[in-house]
């Protein structure tokens, strides 16, 4: 289990399974609204469903508009449960911010792979690889 | 970062859900750029009001917080996807149109006067020197910034509206006077009109990467000019201010660091032009991008000097500037040539695939960007008088 702090960009707690991407996400164009799956030809993530995880990339890219496709997203359940980032730029801040998904930066997200669970609670971001006892049982 | 009584109060919910998510919001971009505390903002231009842009999503959203949430400054909104009054000229579908007033209506629920223009600066939201906005819509941020003095950082739809909805915005980036000193000199040849301002725009957006740029050699400019110049800028170069010596209120500005310097030749100009267009058959001529001041719209007419057009002619501007020509018989004159006046709206904006366009013509270099990036139109780029030609020729 690993613990490492970051800052606070939209308050709150949740536990669930990491997606993580070396690339910066844009939601305009690279996310389908009506899936949670991502659509941007080649992006290492291209053909995932991004619901319910624990979404763990550098930053957003992209156009303003984003903000709002991830309130979309969040509205029909397929926005991730958290965001851990780099650095979190306006357009990620705000779609958080408007669409009350927990959201932490100044991470490295390095120190997390796909599959790993993942809490977020403010600025603690806990870790347990693959391996480590399941925290759903303890 | 330091928050006062009533900032705390807002952030925790005690003035309304509104406040409160729009505090959060500031408060969030506050983090990200180091901003130590809010200040006041004297008005704010919001964008995000297009359906094509912000989608069902978006409305769902402002129809959240407009449930208790009303505009503490003077603030006024970007253009919408149609003319709300002369929509059927446009040829866009009605369920575009009713969705596109639910839109205009949550915001005037909330106190924003629906000027929907990108030039609020010419329908009464003009700032003084050194006044601190919240303003989105690039060619309005730069603009402000450059050619009046007032300050705002490039806000988008939503911080815009949060600082509407709490009259206050993070202090950081250009609300700091050191942060809006010029970093390069650009020495430019000698430019007609609005057209090489735009050009000019269009190639220093690319060439800066972020730096401030002070134009040297220009002798006079005019405000038709400043915006084209600022709008190219924008859409090429994401730039927020630029300075004119001797011509913009904070040309003198001391530089942190030595500067840089570009030469600017007419061959770039024309590269420039070569760029954005694609010289291909054109079904729309348009001006009006940022939105067309009177006297555009009266050189416009001068050069078409009572000649009918024959192809879909378009000028776009304010409601209000669109009024003023009503009375004074301009807009009667025009329409009897065949030119359309459009308030409210732009080809940047608009469904133009419902419209049926495949190509425009423009002077604006920010018009033509957008339509090739965004809307993957084909683009000719030229001046008035050869735009006007062009709207006139037989096919």
């Amino acid at each position: 289990m690993i613990k490492v702090k970051g800052r606070v960009i939209k308050k709150g707690k949740v536990r669930g399974e990491a997606l993580r991407s070396t690339q910066p996400i844009s939601f305009l164009g690279g996310v389908d609204p009506e899936t949670g799956i991502v659509i941007e030809k080649g992006h290492e993530l291209e053909g995932r469903s991004i619901a319910g995880k624990i979404l763990v990339f550098p930053r957003g890219k992209g156009s303003t508009v984003s903000s709002y496709i991830l309130y979309r997203l969040k509205k029909k359940g397929l926005a991730p449960s958290g965001i851990i980032n780099e650095f979190c730029e306006p357009i990620i801040a705000v779609g958080a911010v408007i669409s009350d998904i927990p959201t932490v930066d100044k991470i490295d997200i390095n120190l997390i792979e796909t599959g790993d669970w993942v809490e977020i609670d403010n600025e603690t971001v806990t870790i347990w690889k693959r391996g480590d006892k399941n925290p759903i049982n303890m | 970062m330091y928050l006062t009584k009533e900032e705390e109060k807002m952030l925790n919910g005690e003035m309304g859900y509104a406040k409160q998510i729009a505090m959060e919001i500031l408060v969030a971009l506050g983090k990200i750029y180091n901003a130590e505390k809010m200040i006041p903002v004297k008005s704010t231009q919001i964008s995000g009001v297009s359906y094509k842009n912000l989608g069902e999503a978006g409305l769902e959203w402002l129809e959240e917080i407009a449930r208790d949430g009303r505009v503490e400054v003077l603030s006024t909104l970007n253009p919408a996807g149609v003319d709300l009054e002369d929509w059927g000229k446009m040829g866009v579908d009605e369920e575009f149109v009713s969705t596109q007033k639910k839109i205009v209506e949550t915001y005037v629920k909330m106190g924003v006067q629906p000027t929907l223009t990108c030039t609020p600066y010419y329908v009464g939201n003009k700032p003084q020197l050194g006044d601190n906005v919240a303003w989105s819509e690039s060619s309005a941020i730069i603009y402000v910034n450059s050619v009046i003095g007032a300050r705002t950082n490039r806000e988008g739809g939503p911080s815009a509206l949060a600082s509407a909805l709490t009259g206050r915005t993070p202090y950081y980036g250009l609300h700091v006077t050191e942060n809006r000193a010029p970093s390069i000199e650009v020495h430019v040849p000698e430019l007609r009109d609005e057209y090489d301002y735009a050009l000019l725009g269009y190639f220093i957006g690319k060439m800066c990467r972020g730096k401030i740029p002070l134009f040297k050699g220009v002798k006079s400019v005019d405000n038709v000019e400043l915006k084209a110049l600022g709008a190219a800028l924008a859409s090429s170069g994401d730039l927020a201010i630029f300075h004119i010596e001797g011509l913009t209120p904070e040309y003198t500005l001391k530089p942190i660091e030595k500067m840089e310097r570009i030469e600017v030749e007419e061959r770039d100009l024309r590269e420039a032009r070569d760029e954005l267009n694609d010289d291909s058959p054109v079904d729309l001529v348009f001006i009006g991008c940022p939105h067309a001041s009177l006297e555009e719209i009266i050189m416009f007419m001068e050069k078409l000097n009572g000649r009918q057009v024959r192809k879909e002619t378009w000028i776009c501007t304010s409601r209000s500037i669109k009024n003023l020509c009503v009375e004074l018989g301009v807009k009667k004159k025009l329409e009897e040539l065949g030119v359309k006046i459009l308030a409210d709206t732009c080809p940047v904006i608009a469904p133009i695939e419902q419209v049926g366009v495949r190509s425009i013509a423009t002077n604006s270099a920010k018009g033509a960007w957008y339509s090739r990036n965004l809307n993957k139109l084909k683009v000719k780029i030229a001046r008035m008088d050869e735009l006007v030609e062009e709207a006139v020729k037989e096919y």
